[in-house]
């Protein structure tokens, strides 16, 4: 399964981004796999409006099923979300990527 | 790095006098933002020295090629904004009225409408009076206060924050309860509802803090003018009460506020009583309760 | 007669003074007062009156007819607000983020995104003794101003004759909105106040109102507050000031309440007199 973090770096060791729409990247973990792959986000900065239900598509192209973030996506993207399909964690606004993982992992995030 | 955002939803209640006191409170410990561009005014009090300017492009505005352009009227009569007027026989579009929607781009058949990029305003990263960081901005004329600029100026003072290790970036944030205010409040580790007790700010109060329970961002108010109304002030005191809003501290009407703002001072430069001792105690508080609140995430 | 009441900033005391000078008005002419900030309506406040009328104000935004869609994602690209994105097998639409533009819909190779109408705030029209007062609120969540103040200025400009005083009370700012709001009108007020903040967003205010090409002028609020300035201002650049109301904590604390001011300071009154005069010689 992949799980989606907003960071506002590349690297396990990078801290979550809070913000979803605005995200600077895209994390992508797929525990089956145990693979870990990146992507830039920050064009998004470019968009005066709907950086939440762009955010909320690219997710979905990148086949994620769970979302992992700090503040949680506004009123279009999750609505976006959920038509995808994906399950939204928030609060881990202060860790790591791998805090996240951690907390989620042991059902220390809350689901939104 | 804690970012603290102050906002009103009501304009006119102090909301930027207190940030700029926080902003000189806070010295080299913060970066200070004004997110608010619509009436971007925490200059005057901050004193930026204006240093590195950067042009703000924004959304796009339609552009007619004459040399091209065979005056057909298809883009006049697809555009429903009537942008598109005839002028001297020619077709050009009012920059003003034209929303960007590019339709006209679209059936023009003989490609001569391009959607240029709207230069809407500047952006500034400054050195203030008291030797901070001030990340600011200002729009120009019809120019629409958008996510995006918010969005660039609180990153860029965030960005700049954690660069230089400081504590806190203070942001004024937007007026209003639109897409710019949610965009100030976006990320926010706490926020700083500044009010008064009149049945407008009551309501306002009450709008904006709907926003900030979205968002799940612990809130703090400062009553500003809070004996010219008791009874709404008892109502307040009540809401945040039921809210779980923390009560910062209750201003009292004082025009030493606009003294000290015409001199270009925050009040915590003019004023040798109760104001100042209550601003500072208000700073003490702020800081507190975000490291505080942050603790139990 | 059509007169703009606008402020470069919020808090200048722009919706008091519509508020009352309609009040005022009301007392010899017969007036319509119609607050336009429609995010944040508040001059109703004010005055009082009977519910006349209410209208659900709609924009025009497309829906995804699936029968018909052939998933070629052109209207995705055809949008410039993102306000319509495909997720696999289907087109969602964001009516927010919609400026109904209609270049998805009718760019849509099958037709299978009409243009239907959908909610976006509603409209009340209360009448009192020779006032009438309009206002219009934007539902929460909806990000278009515009449309529903255009709709309101054509409410009432198809209500009522050009023998009622319309008083528009605008959004504050400088942008899209606050011109959507002026662009029709015969005079502008504008209301600032004596201080560095004031003069600041007057200074933004009055480019406005010139790119408009307007005929305004100005009303200082809280006068006796703060320094020359704005006065220096004004006199530089041949704007006339019709009226300083004088800052009384008085006043701050009858606002506060809701209630209207000229009808409990005298002061006050003499001050909307003078906006009065100036306006019936606009008039002539």
């Amino acid at each position: 399964m992949k799980i989606a973090f907003t960071a506002k770096g590349t690297h396990w060791d990078s801290t979550i981004d809070p913000r979803f729409g605005r995200t600077e990247y895209i994390l992508v973990y797929d525990d089956e796999k145990d693979e870990f792959e990146s992507f830039d986000n920050r064009d998004i900065e470019n968009e005066a409006h709907g950086a939440g239900p762009k955010t909320s598509q690219k997710l979905f192209e990148l086949g994620a099923k769970v979302l992992i973030t700090g503040n949680g996506p506004g009123g279009n993207a999750a609505t976006v979300l959920e038509k995808a399909g994906i399950e939204i964690f928030i609060g881990a606004g202060n860790m790591t990527v791998k805090q996240a993982y951690e907390a989620y992992k042991n059902n220390q995030l809350t689901k939104f | 790095m804690k970012e603290i955002v102050i906002i009103s939803g009501k304009g006119g209640t102090g909301k930027t006098s207190v940030t700029a006191s926080f902003g000189f409170l806070g010295g080299k410990d913060v970066v200070v933002a004004d997110c608010d561009v619509d009436a971007a005014d925490m200059h005057l009090l901050m004193k930026p020295d204006f240093a590195q300017s950067e042009d703000f492009y924004s959304g796009v505005v339609a552009e007619i090629n004459p040399e091209k352009c065979t005056q057909c009227g298809l883009c006049a009569e697809k555009c429903r904004f009537d942008a598109i007027p005839v002028i001297n026989n020619q077709h050009v579009v009012k920059k003003l009225d034209c929303e960007g929607c590019g339709y006209c781009e679209k059936v023009c058949p003989v490609d001569a409408i391009t959607m240029r990029d709207q230069n809407v305003g500047d952006w500034y990263i400054s050195t203030t009076k008291v030797d901070n960081t001030m990340v600011h901005a200002k729009l120009g004329i019809g120019a629409e206060n958008s996510g995006k600029l918010v969005a660039k100026v609180k990153n860029e003072a965030k960005a700049i924050a954690e660069k230089q290790h400081k504590e806190f970036a203070v942001i004024d944030g937007s007026p209003g309860v639109g897409c710019p205010v949610v965009s100030s409040l976006s990320g926010a580790d706490f926020t700083v509802i500044v009010t008064e007790p009149s049945v407008s700010g009551f309501h306002d109060l009450k709008r904006v803090f709907e926003l900030v329970k979205k968002f799940k961002i612990n809130a703090g108010c400062i009553i500003n003018k809070y004996d010219i109304n008791q009874e709404i002030t008892d109502k307040i005191m009540n809401f945040l009460r039921d809210e779980n809003i923390e009560h910062i501290a209750s201003f009292p009407y004082d025009e030493n506020f606009t003294r000290a703002m015409t001199l270009g001072k925050t009040i915590v430069e003019f004023d040798e009583g109760e104001l100042k001792e209550k601003m500072v105690n208000s700073w003490t508080k702020v800081k507190q309760l975000v490291n505080h609140e942050n603790l139990n995430v | 007669m059509r007169i703009a009441i606008a402020s470069g900033k919020g808090g200048t005391g722009k919706t008091t003074l519509s508020a009352n000078l309609a009040a005022f008005l009301s007392k010899t002419e017969t007036v319509v007062l119609t607050d336009l900030d429609v995010e944040e309506p508040n001059s109703g406040l004010f005055i009082k009156g009977k519910l006349e009328n209410e209208e659900t104000k709609y924009k025009m935004i497309p829906e995804w007819k699936e029968e018909t869609c052939t998933l070629c994602g052109e209207c995705q690209k055809n949008c410039n607000f993102h306000a319509i994105i495909q997720l696999g097998p289907q087109i969602l639409v964001f009516p927010e983020l919609c400026h109904s533009c209609y270049a998805c819909s009718e760019l849509c190779p099958t037709d299978s995104l009409p243009m239907v109408s959908q909610r976006m705030g509603k409209l009340k029209h209360y009448s009192g003794d020779n006032i009438d007062f309009i206002e219009s609120q934007l539902d929460i969540g909806q990000e278009q101003a515009v449309p529903l103040i255009g709709q309101t200025i054509q409410y009432v400009e198809n209500n009522f004759d050009d023998n009622t005083l319309k008083i528009y009370d605008s959004p504050p700012g400088t942008s899209c909105p606050v011109i959507e709001a002026t662009k029709d009108a015969d005079f502008i007020i504008l209301v600032t106040e004596p201080t560095p903040f004031g003069l600041h967003d007057l200074k933004l205010a009055v480019e406005t109102v010139k790119e408009l090409r307007k005929s305004f002028a100005v009303v200082i609020n809280r006068w006796g507050l703060g320094d020359e300035k704005v006065m220096d201002y004004c006199k530089e650049n041949d704007i006339p000031i019709i009226a300083k109301i004088p800052n009384l904590r008085q006043i701050a604390e009858i606002y506060s309440r809701g209630e209207l001011i000229f009808e409990q300071v005298p002061e006050f009154k003499d001050e909307l007199l003078k906006i009065s005069d100036y306006i019936k010689k606009e008039m002539d």
